[in-house]
């Protein structure tokens, strides 16, 4: 087993008998202040991983809750250099790992090696782009990996066993396994019992990758998480942690009730 | 190279949760459209429903005018009056092959949704047809059409709310709905393989074109001309002449108003670079931080801030020469032909046809020339007539 610190998270995590957490926020969201207030909070209040949005947009894997929160972050100015610059700023401060999430056009734009390397030295450890199946990841692994920026594969209930294979082999960090044919934000199709698709799905991921799998998608309550028990190793939550600040909550709160 | 890609240009940067469907549609591409069933299927449908082959046109009075031999190819007299529907009949016909039952598409102006649902009500298919709510809006004829063959229309209330906006949309309902379902997609763009089976089935435009010439002209025409928004009556005007090294192929493009700091649709010829956008790498509008900026253009069909691979690649090896001109030269080519021709263009084909009326003096002679008027121009009344309004 790899001993990339996205694995070990989980693993910590794991081994405290519980589920990785791994909370969503598009970088600069509610604004550009608050959002580090909010990753603060994510981080001291146990998060074992923490996804950073990168706005783009057209994000077509995104559902209307995560488009409209993007959308609002670059009406506000949020880009790449802000983002990479304020983690380099704070690097070290964070116990958990971290991890940005986007599509490829703005990171191509910035450059692939320039993006890589400062990516890397404001300490992210993985990178998740939504646009970027296994065909075209080459160019994007000849960029990360000398840096030791890790791409994480993003596999669903329609990926074949080989196909998972495919992502499996040299896979690094964990593997984030999509629970509905849908986009972010859409209802995951379960309430505490796991619908027989999704769980042979995670069989098949659990079969296929020697890293840890996080389900993402969809998650929208705790008791949900009793039902991936033994299933998966982590659970992202995105969608549900903008609902809970658009509600005024604060992030503190929100992690208690999952935790 | 790589699998989907013309030079540096195309590829699949889609969801994985979107690559079964493509892999799906590569291999029913591989094995259906090759076939002798398939072909003969098609052939019939594109004679007996869709009007082929349509006419090649000589234009006597305005070659009299410009000094060069001005021939149209008549994409307006296919069924739904444009070359869309070239694309919908053969894509609707694969989807029965597959055994799927729906047809979802993006529409931006409302032609391609209009022959979507054709298509689909021709053979059956249910149809869902996504569409910005801006263009539902201004486009309330082509919705009224489509719902009446049978299409629902959802308006698209995220982003910019046009073109570009629907294709995310129909992306992300694709995604849900794979299994029954087969994207539509209406132009020579997006992941592999559209950009390819959207040529294929468009080529018909420049096959017909090319014996036309051979037989009515007794040569090869010096230039072809076809505008360009997402390509697809381009590429499927330019391909069979793409071998013909003596052929000029001229991609125009739209500059929309022309003042300095308005929205244009013209990657390739104004201000475009390289970057990802609905499953392709190609030539995007875009800000150096790699968000896609808006388009515009008179021309509701030219109105996107892509453009198709293919188109970008022939654009770098020099095959192809893509130029823009404005709403202003399109509107002035669309009165021009309806009064020296009797022929209404589109607004998206004025475009094509105003380039050559501003550039035929510096031709040859007597060139040949053949425009891809790809669609009829009774849809853009309206604006037409505001334009002479304001003109008067």
């Amino acid at each position: 087993m790899s001993t990339n610190i996205l694995t070990k998270r989980i693993a910590d995590a794991r081994a405290k008998g519980r589920l990785g957490l791994i909370p969503f926020l598009p970088a600069g969201y509610p604004d550009k202040a608050r959002f580090w207030t909010e990753i603060d909070q994510l981080d001291e209040a146990g998060a074992d991983i923490i996804e950073i949005g990168m706005p783009f947009s057209d994000p077509v894997a995104d559902g209307p809750v995560v488009e409209h929160a993007s959308l609002k972050c670059l009406d506000a100015g949020v880009n790449l250099a802000w983002i990479l610059g304020e983690l380099a700023a704070r690097k070290g401060r964070y116990k958990a790992g971290l991890v940005l999430m986007g599509y490829l056009n703005p990171v191509l734009q910035y450059g692939l090696t320039r993006f890589a390397h400062d990516a890397a030295s404001a300490g992210v450890h993985g990178i998740i782009l939504a646009d970027v199946p296994f065909e075209e990841a080459g160019p994007i692994h000849a960029a990360f990996d000398p840096q030791g920026l890790v791409l994480i594969p993003l596999v669903g209930l329609n990926t074949t066993p080989e196909r998972m294979a495919l992502y499996a082999k040299g896979g690094k960090g964990f593997a984030y396994f999509v629970s509905v044919l849908g986009t972010t934000g859409v209802q995951a199709g379960f309430d505490t019992g796991l619908p027989a698709n999704i769980r042979a799905g995670l069989e098949k991921a659990k079969t296929a990758f020697d890293i840890p799998v996080a389900l993402g998608f969809g998650l929208k309550h705790p008791d949900q998480l009793k039902a991936l028990d033994g299933l998966v190793d982590a659970a992202v939550f995105g969608s549900a942690l903008i609902r809970h600040i658009d509600a005024g909550g604060d992030s503190k709160g929100f992690m208690q009730v999952w935790k | 190279m790589n699998k989907g890609y013309f030079g540096d240009f195309g590829g699949q940067y889609v969801p994985e949760l979107l690559m079964p469907p493509l892999l799906e549609l590569e291999e029913a591409m591989a094995r259906i459209l090759p076939s002798k069933e398939f072909q003969d299927e098609l052939q019939s449908e594109l004679t007996h429903f869709v009007g082929r082959p349509t006419a090649l046109t000589f234009c006597p009075n305005l070659s009299a005018k410009l000094g060069v031999r001005l021939w149209l190819k008549r994409e307006d007299l296919a069924h739904g009056g444009a070359h869309k529907v070239n694309n919908t009949i053969g894509q609707a016909l694969l989807t029965k092959k597959l055994g799927k039952t729906k047809l979802l598409a993006e529409t931006g102006a409302g032609q391609h949704g209009v022959a979507t649902a054709l298509a689909a009500a021709r053979f059956n298919l249910e149809c869902v047809i996504y569409m910005g709510a801006t263009d539902v809006e201004r486009q309330s004829l082509n919705v009224r059409r489509m719902k009446l063959f049978g299409a629902t229309v959802v308006p698209v209330e995220s982003g910019t709310k046009t073109l570009k906006d629907a294709i995310n949309a129909a992306l992300r309902a694709w995604i849900a709905e794979q299994e029954t379902t087969h994207y539509c997609f209406g132009t020579a763009a997006g992941p592999h393989p559209f950009p390819l089976l959207v040529r294929e089935l468009q080529s018909c435009i420049s096959r017909e074109a090319r014996s036309q010439m051979l037989a009515q002209a007794g040569k090869l025409p010096d230039y072809v001309v076809a505008c360009v928004g997402g390509g697809s009556n381009a590429i499927g005007a330019f391909h069979e002449f793409v071998g013909d090294a003596s052929v000029n192929l001229i991609g125009v493009e739209a500059a929309g108003s022309g003042k300095p700091g308005d929205w244009h649709s013209a990657p390739l010829s104004l201000a475009g670079s390289p970057g990802v956008l609905h499953g392709m790498h190609t030539q995007l509008i875009q800000t150096p931080e790699g968000q896609i900026l808006p388009s515009h253009s008179i021309a509701p069909g030219l109105d996107y801030p892509g453009v198709g691979p293919e188109h970008a690649a022939h654009q770098a090896s020099g095959r192809a020469t893509y130029v823009s001109v404005t709403d202003d030269v399109a509107l002035d080519a669309f009165i021009e032909l309806s009064r020296h021709e009797g022929i209404m263009p589109a607004l998206e084909s004025s475009h094509a046809l105003g380039w050559v009326l501003r550039n035929a003096k510096d031709m040859q002679p007597g060139s040949n020339v053949v425009v891809c008027l790809s669609g009829r121009g009774d849809k853009d009344l309206d604006i037409v007539n505001d334009y002479l309004a304001a003109k008067a």
